[in-house]
């Protein structure tokens, strides 16, 4: 269905087509593709760069399964036109762990059964890696009692509401919790 | 999606004029709603203009304003505002709105500007099999008897009853922010309880932006006691869904008297809903649970329910007094 979905919005027609040359940084290489300005950057990336481990799930902002970083920063790629992308530092799952070592985010999720089917894995992943930075940037969440304080713990509870963006239909949240707060404390321990 | 053409505006003067210069053209932002009403051929603009890379000025584009205030610019991410020291220090219940909205992603992509401007919605908006005054004016309203558990209970109309989605301009119109704008005319400052709109006979119309008006920048005006400030949403999930109600508040007493109160609710109207009503009630009166009790008693007077959200209007009456309880506790009743 998604690539259906996606193949609909290449072909649907609404005004002549008018293809752009645009220039994004993937994974630290210079990709040149020609793409109308509608393409958004889930679909340059699977459709044009064949980069098909960032997944379509709902392709409209609720799921979390295309989340990729940008600069370093969690974003959707389905909510993103890749026009607006020019020049930033797109990180997909392909990009991580590149020279055949797992990233410690993946590794994690590997020991602790963080997934079942698989195909909300390359968002959560991604969305981890975004959300220890921010943690790590003293950002505060929904959970967290005193916004104005500087110090406070990665719990569990802060955890689930910090990761609520990205949903697993298989029901794998306890090996995915697991993973993230592993992986955490080794790389605070480190 | 329908094809359009896109352009990147480097300054605001130049946003203003490629606006001005293309027919059905919209400013994009974030795009985290654009994008989304636009895959769903709800929005069918010919041309965007980005501006989300506008230049954010000086320390990130939040800085401090010689009153003490703090001016937040435009492009500047959801994200970086809850972030930031001074919102956090000064404005919790800013921080701690934005928090409760949209998931870590989505508050990492959508911009300040970008988020006063998503549109009030609800699901009968989106399915284009339903009748929507505010998708096709004059085309009727379905939720009004259909199923209308997220809908309004203040202010509504004949012809929508759809609520205002965001959560930040919940505590912006508790906090008396002010937008500014940038258009061919010049530039303006709005009120933000003036700037969203309540449905009347146009729903379609849902701010006072002319629709070649630039948002540049929301000042936060000083407000002391906003330190003693808070947000609570109720949801029907722990975390990313939309507001059945919130409530944004602020509280200060001196020896028990209430000499300081803000108080604004999400969920249960077209826009942001300022409680002056409530907040009328109880200045000068005691900061206690009666006092509570009778300002959620005067603001929620006027609320009707359709039918499946009848609850909220004693939800709300129930989170406004749970919320200043908690302020008063907290400080507010020094």
């Amino acid at each position: 269905m998604a690539e259906v979905n996606s193949v609909i919005d290449r072909w649907e027609t609404g005004s002549p087509s008018s293809a752009v040359e645009i220039v994004l940084q993937i994974n630290g290489a210079t990709r040149t593709l020609r793409i109308e300005p509608r393409v958004s950057l889930l679909d340059a990336l699977r459709e044009y760069l064949g980069l098909t481990g960032t997944k379509k799930g709902c392709n409209q902002g609720a799921c979390g399964a295309c989340t990729v970083l940008a600069g370093g920063e969690r974003i959707l790629s389905c909510l993103a036109l890749a026009m607006q992308y020019e020049g930033a530092q797109i990180t997909t799952i392909e990009g991580l762990g590149p020279d055949g070592v797992l990233d410690p985010i993946q590794a994690a999720f590997v020991e602790q059964d963080g997934f079942q089917c698989g195909y909300c894995t390359p968002g959560q992943i991604c969305s981890a890696i975004g959300m220890i930075r921010e943690f790590q940037d003293g950002m505060p969440s929904a959970v967290t009692p005193d916004v104005s304080a500087d110090a406070r713990e990665l719990s569990d509870e802060e955890i689930k509401e910090r990761m609520s963006g990205n949903l697993c239909r298989c029901g794998a949240y306890v090996g995915i919790c697991d993973a993230i707060r592993k992986a955490f404390k080794s790389e605070v321990a480190q | 999606m329908k094809n359009f053409a896109y352009s990147r505006a480097e300054t605001v003067e130049s946003a203003v004029i490629l606006i001005a210069r293309q027919a059905n053209a919209k400013f994009l932002g974030g795009g985290t709603n654009l994008v989304d009403l636009m895959r769903e051929n709800i929005e069918r603009p010919d041309a965007l203009i980005d501006i989300s890379r506008l230049p954010s000025g000086s320390s990130g584009g939040i800085r401090e304003l010689p009153d003490g205030g703090i001016s937040i610019d435009a492009a500047v991410r959801n994200s970086a505002v809850a972030n930031n020291p001074l919102v956090r220090e000064r404005y919790p219940v800013l921080s701690q709105s934005i928090l409760f909205g949209a998931s870590g992603q989505i508050r990492n992509m959508a911009t300040t500007g970008g988020n006063l401007m998503q549109r009030t919605r609800c699901y009968y908006f989106y399915d284009k099999a339903s009748r929507c005054n505010k998708r096709t004016p004059g085309s009727g309203c379905d939720a009004i008897g259909g199923f209308n558990r997220m809908h309004a209970i203040l202010g509504a109309s004949e012809h929508c009853i759809a609520t205002h989605p965001s959560d930040m301009c919940v505590a912006l119109s508790a906090l008396d922010a002010i937008v500014h704008v940038e258009g061919p005319g010049g530039k303006r400052a709005i009120p933000i309880n003036n700037f969203h709109r309540l449905p009347g006979a146009t729903p379609q119309v849902e701010t006072n932006l002319a629709p070649d008006e630039l948002i540049t920048a929301i000042h936060l005006p000083t407000l002391a006691f906003a330190r003693n400030s808070r947000y609570r949403k109720i949801r029907d999930r722990a975390s990313y869904a939309f507001a059945l109600v919130s409530v944004a508040a602020a509280l200060e007493a001196k020896d028990g008297t209430i000499s300081g109160v803000r108080l604004a609710l999400g969920g249960v109207a077209h826009k942001p809903w300022r409680a002056y009503n409530a907040e009328n009630t109880m200045l000068g009166a005691k900061a206690d649970r009666q006092t509570f009790e009778r300002a959620a008693e005067a603001e929620l007077s006027d609320a009707r329910g359709y039918g499946h959200n009848d609850f909220k209007m004693e939800l709300a009456k129930r989170t406004i007094v749970s919320v200043l309880n908690d302020l008063a506790q907290a400080g507010g009743a020094r």
